[in-house]
């Protein structure tokens, strides 16, 4: 690991102070940026330890809305009453993810925050555009199993890794940043994280020096949420396609299909034309071919990674089916 | 003031370089090598010891950041002489082959049945709320931050049942 600066913040003042005027990278759990750090993708100059500076509460908002703060652990968020009970599938996508050990120390905001695990990203001795801009992307017409069939670029074929951003996606929840000018600004989870194009080491819209301070979720709705993660061994393993859905079924139709996909593409996916489908029909099967069709208009394998667009297809049939049947 | 950290009960001075994991901290500063290198990327589980009651990797944390916290590692958990329920058991099933992986295994299961006691849910609970009911698939979903490369795992898996059981009995 390269030599780096330790700093512990106290407050969020402090926090923003080390970095926005040194530069600092902030590090909460650390379980991805020191993985990063050890293998020399992450070379920091300086560490703001922004662990002790509070924003660790889940607490309810006005109009029955919940807030976890950005350093609320997975476990902790995972495990809290209201969570369990209004947002079921956030603590589903969030059990699903990564061993106990690392839910234990991975929090909110460092868990949006987590680097792609792109074989060629990881590795500092082959091309990555995100990691060394312009040295090329090794994963086209390389190793692509884990890699993305939507929304990809001819720079970098990477997924993100989450399962939590997954179901935030489906909640439609709100993302609180402490700007460098001291202010708050809000970002719909759903436009947090970028896609390539030709700026591939953007991961997500925060600017430098900007520290996440919260997630909040709006009041809950009725019907059934799932979280139906596929994955190559049944715990511990990253999303080959995930799928989070909210769903509620009235009178026969759809009245609600908040959907959105994991291991698809450079960020949680989510494509309004499919609840646009959805609402309003009756479940069938044809009716799940439709919202599959839209969902995989634009899907492009890479080799490795073709298997990638009929098990979407499919698991996406699983959810709605199984979800439709338990919301009538 | 040095700053300290609290290992099986004694404070223990900081390292000065901050690159120093938390698992490097205890093998080579403090000299506890029950805690074990396995990958050294959080993948392993080899080397969980219990923080502040949590169960981390320590791989995976600098031992700067738990500055006034309070670590439990293998040796504060038991001795030859007086082992913890944990330890018996897997000294009775025979949890292990080689026996790297054991200190992880034990210290992760240890906080692991307290996650059980606070009825906690997992990704294979049926259900989110309410008592989780204790069965080998959850045990097993509950462990699989802890690899064991030799496969000792039915026996790993029979040593918690049993004191998992008689906690809750």
């Amino acid at each position: 690991m390269r030599p780096f600066q330790y700093n512990r913040a106290r407050t969020l003042a402090d926090a923003m102070q080390m970095t926005h005027d040194a530069e600092a990278t902030p590090i909460a759990g650390g379980t991805n940026l020191l993985d990063l750090m050890k293998l020399q993708v992450e070379t920091p100059g300086q560490l703001a330890d922004i662990n002790r500076i509070g924003l660790t509460g889940i607490d309810d908002i006005e109009g029955g809305g919940l807030r976890i703060g950005a350093l609320a652990t997975n476990t902790v968020t995972a495990a809290h009453p209201r969570v369990r009970s209004d947002y079921p599938v956030l603590a589903r996508a969030i059990l699903a993810g990564a061993s106990q050990q690392l839910r234990n120390r991975a929090t909110t905001g460092g868990n949006l925050c987590q680097r792609t695990r792109c074989y060629y990203f990881t590795n500092i001795d082959q091309p990555c555009n995100k990691r060394d801009p312009g040295s090329g992307c090794g994963a086209i017409d390389g190793v692509a199993r884990l890699h993305a069939v939507l929304g990809a670029s001819e720079q970098c074929i990477a997924t993100y890794p989450g399962d939590m951003a997954v179901a935030l996606s489906a909640l439609d929840a709100t993302v609180h940043v402490a700007a460098r000018d001291e202010t708050e600004r809000r970002v719909p989870v759903r436009d947090f994280h970028c896609l390539p194009g030709d700026t591939p080491w953007r991961d997500n819209v925060l600017e430098p020096g900007e520290i996440i301070t919260a997630v909040t979720l709006p009041p809950p709705v009725g019907g059934t949420q799932v979280y139906r993660k596929v994955r190559e061994r049944s715990s511990y393993a990253f999303a080959l396609v995930s799928v989070a859905a909210v769903v509620e079924v009235q009178d026969g139709v759809f009245s609600r299909a908040d959907l959105a996909f994991g291991g698809l593409a450079h960020k949680p996916w989510h494509d309004r034309r499919i609840a646009e489908a959805l609402v309003g029909s009756a479940p069938s099967d044809e009716l799940f071919d439709e919202a599959a069709d839209i969902l995989l208009e634009s899907a492009q394998g890479h080799g490795e990674n073709d298997f990638k667009i009929p098990l979407a297809r499919r698991t996406l049939h699983a959810v709605l089916s199984s979800a439709a049947g338990e919301a009538a | 003031m040095t700053e300290t950290i609290a290992v099986n009960g004694i404070p223990r001075p900081l390292p000065d370089d901050p690159r120093v994991s938390l698992l490097d901290f205890l093998r080579n500063d403090v000299g506890l090598t029950g805690t074990k290198k396995g990958c050294d990327h959080g993948q392993c589980g080899a080397c969980t010891v219990i923080v502040n009651g949590i169960r981390i990797n320590s791989c995976l944390t600098l031992a700067v950041m738990h500055e006034g916290e309070s670590v439990t590692t293998i040796e504060g958990i038991g001795t030859p002489d007086e082992p913890s329920a944990l330890q018996r058991a897997f000294l009775e099933h025979d949890g292990y082959q080689c026996g790297y992986c054991t200190p992880g295994q034990i210290c992760s299961a240890t906080a692991m049945l307290e996650e059980l006691a606070n009825d906690w849910p997992s990704d294979a609970s049926e259900k989110l709320e309410g008592k989780v009911a204790i069965s080998d698939d959850e045990i097993r979903e509950r462990m699989s931050g802890n690899l064991c490369r030799c496969g000792a795992y039915a026996n790993i898996l029979t040593a918690i049942r049993e004191v998992a059981a008689g906690k809750t009995a």
